[in-house]
Order: C-alpha cells, then structure tokens, then sequence
C-alpha cells in the first residue's frame, strides 16, 4: 500500500528530469518571450513605482514617495476589501454550480449535448460586449423590468453600492460558470466507471455515490479550477470597468481597476505602478497557496482514493 | 526534484499574474498610426460621430485637394479611444502635427512640459485669424498669457431643458429661481414625474449642476480661485452650493436611479424626450440627438431651454455660463519645422473657413465660434436654437470652461469621485470641500 505510491513519485520526476535536459532548448522561444512581455515589464512597473510621472511629461525619482501615498490611502484597504468580496463571492457562485452542471453534462445522452452547448453561448462572448448588454437590461427606465412592467426587476441596480456587487458577481458567474462546468466535465468522465460499478454493487444511491466518489475525484480538478477562478476574480478588469466604472460611491472599486484609474485616469503611473505591484504580490501569494493546498499526494488520484 | 516542480510552479503563478502588467506597458509604447515625422506632409487626428466627424474630414479633404505640396494626413479616432491614444502618443514624441484637444488642464500639462508650440506670435503676424473668432473662446486655449491652442469648431454652453408638455401638464412654469425650481420638485413626484433627468453615472453630468450653482452662489471669481491653485473649496458660498445639491437629491430632485443611468448611451435625454422627466440640464450638443432620437419631440415645440436659473442673494450674474468655449487644435512641438508651416498655413486658410462653418450650422445644429454667424441663422429650420445658442455664448459676462477640462487630469479625476460621493449622499458638503482642499492645495 505505501510501497505504489513511493515508486511512482521516485519515477515521475526523474523521467520528467531527463526530458528537460535533452529537450530543454525547447523551452527557449516560450521563455524569451515570457522575459519579454512579462519579466520586463515587471521590472519596469518596479522602477516606476518609485518615481512620479504624469504619463507625459519627465519621469522624476521620488523615492518612496509613491508607495508611501498609497499605502496611507485609505483607498487601497477599500480596493482590497472590493477585491477580496469579488473573489469569495464569484467563488461561492461559481463552483458549487459548475460542479453540478458538470456532473450533468458529463453524462452521454444526446439533447445534454445539445443543451451544453447553450450553456457554453455565454463563454463565447467578450466581457465588454457582456456588460454592455446587462447595462441595457438593468436600465431602470429602459430595462426589462420597465419594458416587461416587472415590478422586481426594476432597480436600481447600478446605482445603489450591494445591488452593483451583486450584478457584478452574478455577472461574472454566469460567464464564468460554463467555462468550469466544462474543466469538472471532463475530470468527471476521467473518473474510472468501476468505481461507480463498485458503489452500485454495495448499495450506494446516486447522491452517496457523488459525495464519496464523484467530489473526492474532483479534488485536484477543484484546486485547479479555483486557481483560475481566484487569479481571474483578482484581474477581473473589463467587465466592471464597463458596467460601473468602480462605481457607485467606489462600491465595486477593484484593485485593478484602481490601477487602470489611477494611471490612465488621474495621469499618476507612479501611484498607479505602486498597485500594480501590490497585485502582483497578492496574486503570488495567492495562485502559491493554493497550489500548496492541493500539492500533495498529487498521484495517488485515481487509485487511492 | 521536489524543487524542479515547485520552480514550474511558481513560474506558471508568476505567468498567471503578470500578463495584465504586461499590458498596461505594452500599451504605455503604443504609438498609433500618424505617429512620428518622417515624412514631409502634416498628420491630424480628427474624432469620429456623424454628422461632425463628415465636416471635419471635408475640410481637410479640400485642403487637400487645393495644396498639392502642403498635403495632411488624417486619421480617424473615436472620442475615448483618442483621449487615450493622443496621451500615449504624446508621452512617447509620436504625436501628430496637429493635436486637438479641449484646451484647459491638459493643455496646460502639455504646454508646461514643452510638448506643443506657443502660437502667439503667430497669431500677432496673422491678426485676421484671431479677430474672426469669438474672443471667449480664447481664454481655455491661453497658459500664462501664451496661446497653446487655437479655438476652433463649435461653442457649446450649458442650457437648461425642459418638457413644455409635462410643464402644461401640472400647470407649472419653468423655474426662474432655484427656489421656484425647488418648488417644482413635488408637484412633479406628486404627479408621478421625476422633476430633473441625470445620467449620475457618467459623473461630469453631476458636474455641470454644481458649476452652475458654483457660479450663481459665489460668482466666477469662486473657481477661479480654485483653478489658481488656491483652496477655496471650503468657502460658505461653496459650502452652500454643495449643500444645495445634496437638498435637491434629498428631495427626490433627480430621478430615481440616477447614479445608474449614463449619459454617453443618451438615456438621460431619451428620459427628457419620452416625457418621464421634466428638466435636465445639460450642453448644446444634445440638442441634435434630442431632434434625431426624439421623433416629433423637438420639431412639435415640446422642447424648452433657458440659461439655468438665477440663485437669490446669489453674487453671480444670472447670464453666465459654462461649457466648452470651443475645441482646440495645438502644433506639436516634436514636429519637423515643414510639418509645422503645413498645419499653420492650414489653420489660417482651410480651418474653421466659411463652408466647414455653415456645415456646423445645417448639419449638426451647433454654433460655430465665429463673430457675426448669426447672420446665417435666418430661415434655418433651428433659427430660433441657434439664435439662442449664440447670444447665451456671446453675451455670457462669464463663460467658464467645465472644471473637468479646466483642472489637470489628476485632480479632475478626484473631483469627479468626490462629486459622485457627494450625489450618493455619502459624503457631507464639508467632507467633500475638505477632500478637494487637500487634492488641489497639494
């Protein structure tokens, strides 16, 4: 029992090594041109961080000046709060959701075909065009909930600073959801059908069978599927930028909007290179923990369970 | 080779976060098209939207047509994108030969940083060119006594509108005080109309309700204080400006969801037009969607517009106003000596000329800034908006330009944060005078 999963960690790595020594000069174009539009700008983001330009005039060195000034703003707090409420919200909408619906639509039948592909219609679509069109639906004069006369629908959804949060979040989900939805499908039909048969034979319903089976299985599918849904929640950028500008009274004020704003709006890059950083370090910090979390006993997948 | 792993991990968190650092630098040496000065001819960027974007290109294309050797290039921009584009394209000494702009703060940038010519004495060996235009159009074109930008195109004051339909409805007239319009708040709710249209998400449309109350309450000497530099955000007539407003919104003064509504997809004047709302103020430029989108609202005389009203005890006078005094066209001063004559041989006798200005007139229904283009108005279909248009701009004893434009970048943008808080009844008069003071004084 310990003695499989000891051989097959001692074999993974050492073949993985043996490859990158032959192969390795393959990795070359990939890595000059992460250095180039990556690691570059990202040095150069630092060295702007500590000097105050306008965007169009002399860059001048000032120090700490910029860093000292937005980390006594009490915007940043209130930016990593929004931030913070985006990422855990948009994560409790989405993946209790797309695992459900992936469970479904990992099933064979035909018109679960058909309705996956309606589901995945929102993915298609690019995040401007997505809040452009919720913008004109939540309208509270033009909207629907004015135009099919529903009283319920007809807030002020935009305007008032819990209501924008949740139509970001639910936003965010229901472009979102598919795109998991399709990651879970796929690790559930990974999932060996003897395990199922195994249940079956000793008595398990379809409900045990997805909380002892289906979900331990989906373990490493989840780690990988939050990643990308905590470091996109932490970028998210366009959608809000549209929708709401940050908007109302800084409500949905995200740190990357903060950046986008406070460079490109207010004409301060050092400021606005100093948040850059910041969420440089979060996402870090964040995409690391989480690969800590579901690190371990990465091979003992299928088998051990 | 645990380490190998973790060593690609981290790699791939670090690919993970940084790409959107990336494009906020790739976008930083963008240079746009039109850029640099290897050629001989002169480069403009022009904005696009029907129907000025057509009269724009006309001049430049007859321009064109009658200077073989003096020929100017003209790319296309829409409004945000160039606002964007011309900043970077600047930043980087990609600019183009001819930059248009608002004139106000960010002109003042890039003139303190020696990115456009002073054209003062050109303008004195050419005196017809600035004896033809209005002269209140120069003063947001003007650093330090020296003419950065030459005003061209439209004037473009702010007009108080109004439903005359809604306003027979309750037997009401418009307001000549803001007390009257004060008055008229609940007569409307009561009638199940929402007094005053504002589309409060796009922020400088809150602006241009305490500009005008700004310079009813305190006079034009109160932002011109604040535009020197000196903190005056504190001063009692400000204060009670900023209290007004908040007593509006309180009231129920501006329609329900405001701050939800945006003013660039126009719903804000469609409110006007579908007789929900029955006052908004707003610039001249809204006029021609009013009378395109608003079926017979406009040309059935349901429209009505007046300069805002006057604020008793008030020290400024009831005839001014605030706006855009016109746009802008600077010469960059990266541009090469022959690129440079081109565009000011084109500012002298191909710009503003008398076609481009009656275009303005018949197609767009806006006042070109030229003196004595009243005696062009008689018999036109808007006649009576023009005429109006035109003396509120001529004989305006004040006609500042909006704070927006006026203020550097920067601190336009912490006071259209601080104005949209204040509108969200989330910050008090004296915060928001407190915010500004830091921001302008620093």
């Amino acid at each position: 029992m310990s003695a499989a999963p000891s051989s097959t960690s001692a074999k993974v790595p050492s073949a993985a090594h043996t490859s990158t020594g032959r192969l390795g000069w393959l990795v070359l174009p990939a890595l000059l041109i992460f250095v180039a539009f990556a690691v570059v700008p990202l040095i150069g983001v630092f060295v702007l961080s500590f000097t105050s330009w306008d965007g169009i005039g002399d860059i001048s060195f000032t120090g700490l000046t910029s860093w000292t000034a937005v980390l006594t703003d009490p915007g940043l707090p209130h930016a990593l709060w929004v931030t913070f409420l985006v990422i855990v919200l948009s994560w409790i909408a989405q993946t209790p959701l797309s695992i459900l619906l992936g469970v479904f639509i990992s099933g064979h039948q035909k018109y679960r075909a058909l309705l996956a592909v309606l589901f995945f219609l929102p993915l298609l679509l690019s995040a401007a065009a997505v809040s452009i069109a919720y913008k004109a639906l939540l309208d509270p004069n033009f909207g629907l909930g004015p135009g099919l006369n529903l009283g319920f629908l007809t807030q002020d959804w935009l305007g008032r600073p819990a209501l924008a949060m949740g139509v970001v979040i639910f936003i965010i989900a229901w472009q979102w959801i598919p795109f998991h939805s399709l990651i879970y499908q796929g690790a559930i039909r990974q999932i060996p059908t003897s395990m199922y048969e195994a249940a079956q034979i000793d008595g398990a319903g379809r409900v045990r069978q997805f909380f002892s089976i289906t979900l331990p299985q989906l373990k490493n599918t989840l780690i990988t599927s939050s990643t990308l849904m905590i470091v996109g929640s932490l970028t998210t950028f366009d959608l809000i930028f549209v929708l709401t500008q940050g908007g109302p009274n800084d409500a949905t004020r995200v740190l990357a909007l903060d950046m986008y704003l406070t460079g490109f709006r207010a004409n301060q890059m050092g400021l606005a290179s100093a948040i850059a950083v910041i969420l440089v370090v979060v996402g870090l910090v964040l995409a690391q923990v989480l690969q800590r979390l579901g690190g371990k006993e990465r091979n003992s997948q299928l088998e051990g369970a | 080779m645990d380490h190998n792993r973790t060593s690609r991990r981290s790699f791939l968190a670090l690919a993970t976060a940084t790409p959107l650092v990336a494009t906020a630098l790739a976008s930083c040496g963008d240079s746009g098209p039109g850029g640099g000065g290897s050629s001989d001819g002169a480069t403009d960027w022009i904005l696009t939207g029907a129907p000025k974007e057509g009269i724009r290109k006309t001049a430049r294309e007859d321009w064109n047509s009658a200077h073989e050797d003096q020929q100017i290039t003209v790319s296309a921009f829409q409004n945000d994108a160039f606002k964007a584009k011309i900043k970077t394209a600047i930043g980087a000494g990609q600019a183009p030969t001819i930059i248009f702009g608002w004139g106000g703060g960010t002109l003042r940038n890039y003139a303190e940083s020696g990115l456009v010519d002073d054209l003062t004495p050109w303008l004195t060996e050419n005196p017809q060119v600035k004896e033809r235009l209005f002269d209140a159009a120069f003063a947001a074109g003007t650093v330090e006594d020296k003419v950065y930008g030459l005003p061209t195109e439209t004037v473009q004051p702010l007009v108080f509108f109004y439903n005359k339909k809604l306003f027979t409805q309750i037997g009401a007239e418009p307001p000549a005080t803001w007390d009257e319009l004060m008055a008229l708040v609940p007569k409307f709710n009561a009638a199940g109309i929402a007094p005053i249209s504002l589309g409060g998400q796009s922020r400088w449309t809150n602006m241009m309700w305490l500009e005008m109350l700004f310079d009813r309450i305190g006079g034009p000497e109160l932002f011109e204080s604040i535009y020197n530099g000196t903190p005056a955000w504190t001063d009692p007539a400000a204060i009670d400006a900023l209290t007004k407003v908040q007593d509006l919104v309180k009231a129920d003064g501006f329609i329900k969801g405001f701050a939800s509504i945006t003013a660039d997809s126009n719903a804000d004047q469609a409110l006007l037009y579908t007789d929900k709302a029955a006052m908004m103020l707003h610039g001249t430029w809204t006029y021609g969607g009013m009378k395109t989108d608003g079926g017979d609202f406009v040309s059935g005389g349901n429209l009505g517009y007046m300069n805002f009203p006057a604020v008793t005890g008030g020290k400024g006078d009831p005839m001014n106003t605030f706006g855009n005094p016109a746009q802008y066209v600077s010469i960059s001063s990266k541009a090469t000596q022959a690129q440079k004559d081109i565009a000011l041989a084109f500012f002298k006798d191909g710009l503003l000329q008398e076609k481009e200005a009656e275009a303005y007139i018949t197609e767009a229904g806006e006042v070109p800034i030229v003196k004595g283009i009243d005696a062009k108005f008689a018999g036109m279909e808007d006649e009576e908006w023009l005429k109006f248009t035109y003396d509120l701009a001529t004989n305006a004893p004040s006609f500042a330009q909006s704070w927006d434009q006026a203020l550097s970048p920067t601190e336009a943008e912490t006071l259209l944060d601080n104005i949209e808080k204040l509108f969200g009844l989330a910050i008090t008069p004296q915060e928001f005078a407190a915010n500004m003071n830091a921001a302008i004084g620093s």
